[in-house]
């Protein structure tokens, strides 16, 4: 069995291969997998029909099974097992899945390129149904069902430049996996209340579930659903003839004898067990009844033979489901004879109609006339078929109908008054159709006198049509092999199977009805020809396909209506939404909980700090009115410094000193990057929104009203408290806040620089964009002198004296003295500071000599890694303001990527090494020494940590000065006192030349 | 523990006009925000971590209730730094919108916009479709009859 689906999928995927040597005749060496399949499963028939369906796995006579463990935790796995209801369904895949694909031979043609992968999905499908039908675990039995409905989207939409065909395809795909999904929901609540996943195991218990009811009935109603969908019942059936934009092949092989089967199995597999839950009789035999009816009608309608074969597909497979849905012994094996006599008949009518419309060119009946004479051979091979779907003597479409007659007379009271009179119905509409496709198809048409030009087809063509109308005849006449089959299955049931198979039963009630149905057929027939005006077909009051197509386009608008409503693509809409809801419900919850209330309230702890507050809050409350932009940054960084003031008094020295560093790198940031922005893109800006302003005042009193309560509620003396302790012994240093970022909780400072990489490599990209920045580096002496920044404003006061300072630059720059800077005299005299460049010669090294000292002392002193990279940015700063791009180049010869990945790699080998020791990640190891001048020293291992977080602070803030500073002097020079980049209106170049 | 309230008036007024410039479509102003917001959390941090104490520089056999809470500080410390990533990031990012727009505002998402002015209608799902009769039609959907070669 294994052997068989793994056969089927191998040829699936080789087939292409197959396909691109040998064209189309390759379907003929294809044909032979599923050929060979059928040939073994004969030969397992008499284990398989020896066996009984009802048998425990580990039963003497239980059926052929396999089970390969797969997800033992989830008790799943690949069980198989081949009773005799999976043997005969596939007998139908692969019987006829054979004969398919030797059609296929000739039906296609030579050079079609895609038909090595329409064979791949074909065998595929066949191996997907294997599975199907014989999988007894649900959740295997699921799966292949799932990708039977995703093969039969690839199939229909075979056309894929046909709009028609892509339509059908999805909405196949839409309806089917709807009903799988509800499927999968009704598989895993009928599992886990039986305790098992195996459907053998869960039929077996299958009394005791439906004796619990509620549960059980919603349970198979879900899978139910699954089924219907699959076999096109009402009010699903609309894919089914929009199927029929795929390849005839693919209509009979896919959705007349095989997957729409997969419905029909499932309900005859769970019929045994389940026909007593709440909801299967009106969805069974209610639905099965109305589609067979709906179905009849409407292909009587039809003038495509393909779409007259459609609709009575989904009659019949109505029909069939209804019968099964019976639950009686008698029904399920008279119902299991039509499916198999069913199988039969609609293949081979769907492959004449494939011959029909591959040899004339049109499968309108309107249009087809004679082909009696021109095809004779393929009328009576359609001939035969057509009958037993008519359900007329000696055929097996008859004898399967005569026991569902049989079966349903055998019913109860009501049950019975409400079957018969509608099979009996939908026997006469299933009569009536038959007569219009075969007359429609081969015989004299009313509006078109000249016969229909067509060639014969050829006997290769018409052999599989042969085997198939054969099997129907041969069976019909001697129908024993059948009724061995189907009452070896029906042995699932409890009770016995009263009805049997026979060409012929005497005559009996069964007969009379088949009489009155066929007379009735001819009727409607002989009726609707009367009426037929070849006009086209008038819209129905109301069809299923327009409802989808509705709630599909209802879907949509509402889609569109949502999205609409919510994505409205503006950052403060999304922005003010985030801001209310985080407003709402914080605050919702503050207010229904009991917030505790502190009892103690300080105006203050120290008077500077309401001097402090007072400076800070003007300062951000300036910021929002500032009528110019330089103005708004200096504000707010002036309420960025008074922070630095509330934390010297606030006993946090080391925030004080990097609040104060960040603070001043950051204006001298502002200032580099917005030079570059006009002053008009303020205007109109400092208008009070009282909208924004409302939420803006409420989320904030919110916030101090929870962090009130938050101090009130602290009960728990802090962690924190051991850390004096923690830092002294266990990290070999006083200042503990340094300990904390290089030691207690290092992890977070490593993920911090790791941050600041990133924000540093998004900087330099967003600036050099796609220039390189690795570029080479400008050295001073290469630099034309007096070249650089030209185009700037002069520096100082207007008039006089700006023409006396400019002078003085000049004779600088002539000079021969040693310039103060490297790179100085590369700058215009209009850019140059005398006095800038002295002081920053005097204060360079000094600077960077407290950087290193509040580097190396920062463990037991304020200071540490960050306060030290910053000290170390800030000298490069200096260096860059008074001799611009060309000194920051020269001061720093090293390419900030090289100090921030150095600096993440030293931080990172400071915590692998300790592992190597044995010791945990990021232990810390102390070593006291002494030094002639310096004295008793102790070398703290987590230094070297420090010093990585040193370098990438170094490296972020020289790829700030980098990009913000010198990439944007290079694009813009020479372009001031105009602003630089302001193509519509010339305006100050902004600040800092 | 008692409650500071200057603390809290600062840290108020700071989200408060944080908050408000967030809110805004000029991302210089909006920039602005983050950093007086940055402030303000900061703040807050500092305000509910507890009293002011001595710096927390380790003597001996001290108290540890004396020092300042050193853990919040340690946070806030990383918090200045990570801010000043951020800021530099987003200066990038007026920069290059000046350069790409000429001007400082997060625009509207067109896309957005043309998303939800979209009708229902989409060709391929609703256009009405002629019946086809036959497989067997050419790349111009006109019928061609095949036989046997």
């Amino acid at each position: 069995m294994l052997l068989l689906l793994t056969a089927l999928f191998a040829c699936a995927l080789l087939s292409p291969l197959i396909f691109r040597l040998a064209k189309r005749n390759a379907f003929y060496m294809v044909a032979v997998v599923p050929a060979a399949g059928f040939i073994w499963l004969l030969t397992q028939l008499p284990k398989v029909l020896a066996s009984d369906p009802s048998a425990g796995h580990a039963a003497p006579n239980a059926p052929p099974s396999i089970s390969i463990d797969w997800i033992a935790a989830l008790n799943i796995g690949f069980n198989f097992r081949l009773d005799t209801l999976s043997a005969v369904l596939l007998l139908l895949i692969l019987g006829v899945g054979t004969l398919v694909l030797i059609y296929c031979g000739r039906y296609f043609k030579n050079d079609d390129p895609q038909i090595g992968s329409f064979a791949a999905k074909l065998v595929a499908f066949a191996g997907a149904m294997t599975g199907l039908v014989t999988a007894d675990d649900v959740m295997i039995m699921f799966i292949f069902w799932e990708i039977t409905s995703v093969l039969s989207y690839l199939l229909i939409g075979f056309s894929q430049s046909l709009i028609s065909a892509r339509r059908s395809a999805l909405s196949a795909l839409v309806v089917t996996t709807f009903g799988g999904l509800a499927m999968l929901a009704g598989l895993l609540m009928l599992g886990a209340q039986a305790g098992s996943y195996q459907l053998s195991e869960i039929l077996a218990v299958s009394s005791q579930l439906v004796a619990e009811g509620g549960y059980i009935d919603v349970a198979v109603a879900l899978i139910l659903l699954g089924a219907l969908s699959k076999s096109a019942l009402v009010p699903f059936h609309f894919w089914l003839p929009g199927a029929m934009a795929a390849p005839t092949p693919v209509s009979a092989y896919l959705h007349a004898a095989a997957m729409v089967k997969a419905g029909v199995y499932l309900v005859a597999r769970l019929a045994p067990g389940f026909a007593e839950t709440t909801f299967w009789l009106p969805l069974t035999v209610g639905l099965g009844l109305v589609t067979m009816l709906v179905g009849g009608y409407r292909a009587l309608r039809q003038y495509d033979l393909k779409l007259i074969l459609a609709f009575g597909t989904v009659s019949q497979l109505g029909f069939i489901i209804a019968i099964f849905g019976l639950g009686t012994p008698d029904a399920g094996f008279a119902a299991l004879a039509l499916t198999l006599a069913h199988g039969l008949f609609k293949a081979t009518l769907f492959l004449a109609v494939g011959i029909i419309d591959h040899n004339t060119g049109t499968r309108d009946i309107r249009q087809l006339s004679g082909l009696s004479k021109s095809m004779p051979v393929l009328t009576v091979t359609a001939g035969i078929a057509t009958a037993s779907m008519a359900g007329l003597p000696l055929m097996l479409g008859f004898v399967a109908k005569e026991s569902v007659y049989e079966a349903a007379l055998h019913l109860d009271g009501t049950l019975r008054l409400w079957v018969l009179p509608v099979i009996v119905l939908g026997s006469a509409l299933t009569m009536a159709y038959s007569l219009r496709f075969i007359v429609g198809a081969f015989g004299p048409s009313k509006r078109q006198k000249t016969p229909t030009a067509c060639k014969r087809p050829t006997l290769i063509f018409l052999a599989p049509l042969f085997v198939l109308a054969a099997a129907t005849i041969v069976l019909g006449l001697f129908p024993a092999p059948v009724e061995h089959l189907v009452h070896s299955a029906a042995g699932a049931y409890s009770g016995p199977v009263k009805v049997h198979l026979a060409a012929f039963s005497g005559f009996n009630s069964a007969l009379a009805l088949s009489v009155v149905s066929i007379a009735v057929g001819v009727l409607f027939f002989w009726l609707r020809q009367r009426s037929d005006t070849g006009a086209p077909l008038r819209r129905l009051v109301v069809s299923a396909e327009e409802l989808y197509r509705g709630s599909v386009n209802l879907l949509d608008k509402v889609a569109i209506w949502v999205t609409g409503r919510t994505q409205r693509g503006s950052l403060s809409f999304y922005l003010g939404v985030i801001l209310l809801v985080a407003l709402v419900v914080p605050l919702g919850i503050a207010l229904l909980v009991a917030t505790p209330w502190p009892t103690e309230w300080v105006l203050f702890d120290h008077p500077a700090q309401a001097v402090i507050g007072a400076i800070i809050m003007a300062g951000a409350l300036i910021a929002i009115v500032a009528p110019k932009r330089f103005m708004a940054v200096l504000m707010a960084s002036v309420s960025g410094y008074g922070m630095v003031a509330i934390f010297a008094l606030q006993g946090a020295p080391d925030l004080a000193l990097t609040q104060l560093l960040v603070e001043t790198i950051v204006l001298v940031s502002f200032v580099l990057a917005l030079r570059a922005l006009p002053r008009r893109l303020w205007v109109g800006l400092t208008k009070i929104h009282w909208g924004r302003a409302a939420i803006a005042i409420s989320l904030a009193v919110m916030v101090v009203y929870i962090a009130i309560g938050m101090m009130a509620a602290r009960t728990e003396a802090p962690i924190s408290l051991a850390y004096p302790d923690l830092a002294y012994h266990e990290g070999y240093g006083k200042n503990i806040v340094n300990v904390a970022l290089v030691d207690i909780r290092v992890w977070d400072t490593f993920g911090e620089i790791t941050v600041l990489a990133a924000a540093a490599t998004g900087v330099a990209s967003l600036i050099f964009v796609t220039r390189s920045f690795g570029a080479k580096r400008l050295r001073a002496h290469e630099v034309q002198p007096g070249s650089i920044d030209h185009g700037s404003e002069p520096i100082g006061s207007r008039g006089a004296e700006r023409e006396l300072g400019l002078h003085v630059a000049r004779e600088f720059g002539r000079s021969t003295n040693r310039d103060w800077l490297m790179a100085g005299s590369t700058l215009v005299a209009e850019r140059r500071s005398i006095i800038f460049e002295v002081v920053t010669r005097l204060m360079f090294h000094s600077v960077l000599m407290l950087s290193v000292y509040a580097l190396l002392t920062g463990h037991n002193t304020p200071g540490g890694g960050f306060a030290g990279g910053l000290i170390a940015g800030l000298a490069l700063t200096i260096r860059y303001l008074a001799g611009g791009r060309v000194e920051l180049a020269e001061s720093m010869r090293v390419a900030p990527g090289l100090l921030i990945g150095g600096g993440l790699v030293l931080a990172g080998i400071s915590g692998i090494i300790p592992l190597l020791a044995g010791d945990a990640i990021f232990t810390t190891y102390a070593w006291e020494f002494w030094l002639p001048i310096f004295g008793e020293h102790k070398f703290v291992t987590s230094t070297i940590f420090d010093i990585g977080v040193f370098l990438v602070v170094l490296g972020l803030v020289q790829d700030v000065l980098r990009s913000l500073g010198s990439e944007i002097d290079v694009l813009s020079e020479g372009r001031s006192p105009v602003d630089p980049h302001d193509v519509v209106a010339s305006s100050q170049t902004g600040v800092g030349r | 523990m008692s409650v500071n309230i200057t603390f809290l008036a600062i840290t108020g007024v700071l989200l408060a006009a944080g908050f408000y410039l967030v809110l805004e479509r000029t991302l210089t102003r909006v920039l602005l925000g983050i950093m007086l917001l940055g402030n303000g959390v900061n703040l807050l941090i500092l305000t509910t971590a507890g009293r002011l104490g001595k710096a927390p520089l380790f003597e001996s056999g001290l108290d540890p209730n004396v020092y300042a809470d050193p853990l919040p500080q340690a946070l806030i410390l990383t918090a200045i730094v990570i801010t000043f990533a951020v800021t530099a990031f987003l200066l990038a990012m007026i920069y290059r919108s000046w350069m790409l727009n000429q001007a400082d505002v997060v625009a509207d998402d067109t896309e957005d916009i043309k998303v939800s002015l979209s009708s229902a209608y989409d060709e391929e799902e609703d256009a009405p479709l002629a019946a086809d009769t036959t497989e067997f039609v050419d790349e111009e959907g006109r019928p061609v009859r095949e036989g046997e070669e």
